[in-house]
């Protein structure tokens, strides 16, 4: 008779899993802000005042702290994303050789922050 | 000599219902892997317990365990990197344990055919015709597929494995991959349809952690998910005209 051990608790006895499952919890906070802007796009059609409300809301400190915590569990969403992100594609070859994973991260990683400051600077108006 | 204490997970199906820790205190030098620690055990202290191994350097994937959780090879392990202790060794996760260390790899075993893991050209060639040429730029398309040693340690790596047995798995995907990327092989077709299965590689959540465990550096996760970009152009374009079936 061999002897079948049990799953349960399985993504707590190993921090890669225990990083795995944060990974995959980020979605939830990408999901519950998809509503916040559909909620945005809601109150846009349904006249100025509701969506001054929305706006409103943002910025009150509820708004603030959910927007600052998005942005802190976006963060990690695209760093651990981009850590996996050599495990996902085709071999890249430049010049003959094979890109390094680390390479492949830290392109991502400073292609998000390229884009993140364009996009702060063209929507952020003084 | 210094002494570390190493406990084992004990199965003895005869006479325990449930596997059980038992500590072992042993001497250990410098040089002394794992593996060693065990067959001193087995030795000098007691002869039941019971594990595989067989080349001692890395290569024959037998003495696959999980070390303090984590799949090594008990041969590639050294007690002094543990020291002081205690050292926790247990059978390979989510693979049914025989007896103490000792795995039941049925189910790896029977799933090994599948993947048609051998060349099938794409045109066959008498012996008198010469040799299949391959040039380097097409070997470097597999090669690091090819050096999956079968240890099974991606496997105890991969949750979703040990939730889901009929998953195909990280290490005979690799495999697989290691073939449909021959350029003398003609069977890619067939073993699509594997790829394409509920057991294929759409039962992957890319944790990644089989690619961190292999002690081949196979990147056993690469070739899950390449396959998936594979999977998904092939779903895409049978819609195109032209396209099989």
């Amino acid at each position: 008779m061999s002897y079948i051990r049990p799953m349960e608790g399985w993504w707590k006895k190993n921090p890669f899993f225990l990083r795995y499952m944060a990974r995959e919890a980020t979605a939830v906070f990408v999901y519950l802000y998809g509503l916040l802007l559909v909620g945005g796009l809601v109150n846009l059609a349904a006249g100025e005042a509701a969506f001054n409300g929305w706006l409103a809301w943002l910025r009150s400190p509820v708004g603030v702290g959910f927007q600052l915590v998005c942005l802190a569990v976006f963060a990690y969403h695209t760093w651990s994303w981009f850590v996996i992100m050599p495990k996902t594609m085709p071999p890249v070859m430049v010049a003959g050789k094979r890109l390094k994973g680390s390479a492949i991260t830290a392109s991502g990683v400073v292609i998000a922050l390229v884009a993140s400051l364009v996009i702060f600077f063209l929507t952020v108006t003084p | 000599m210094p002494d570390i204490t190493v406990e084992v997970l004990r199965y003895q199906p005869d006479t325990a219902e449930a596997p059980y820790l038992e500590s072992f205190t042993i001497p250990y030098t410098e040089d002394m892997s794992v593996l060693q620690g065990l067959q001193y055990i087995k030795d000098t202290v007691d002869g039941s317990l019971t594990y595989r191994w067989s080349c001692r350097m890395a290569i024959c994937g037998s003495c696959g365990m999980m070390i303090n959780g984590i799949p090594e090879l008990a041969c590639h392990t050294f007690l002094r990197d543990y020291a002081p202790g205690p050292i926790r060794v247990e059978a390979l996760n989510h693979f049914p344990i025989e007896r103490d260390l000792v795995i039941d790899a049925t189910d790896f075993m029977e799933k090994f055919p599948k993947i048609t893991p051998w060349i099938e050209p794409k045109v066959a060639k008498k012996p008198s015709e010469g040799e299949y040429l391959q040039t380097p730029a097409e070997l470097e398309r597999f090669e690091q597929f090819s050096h999956c040693i079968n240890c099974m340690l991606c496997y105890a790596a991969c949750p979703q494995y040990g939730l889901d047995k009929d998953f195909l798995g990280p290490g005979l995907t690799a495999l697989l991959h290691r073939y449909n990327m021959d350029s003398r092989d003609g069977a890619s077709a067939k073993r699509m349809e594997l790829v394409h299965s509920e057991e294929g590689v759409w039962s992957c959540t890319a944790v990644g952690y089989c690619s961190e465990v292999c002690p081949k550096q196979v990147d056993p996760a690469n070739a899950v998910n390449q396959n998936k970009t594979k999977s998904a152009v092939d779903w895409f374009t049978r819609f195109l005209p032209g396209s099989k079936p």
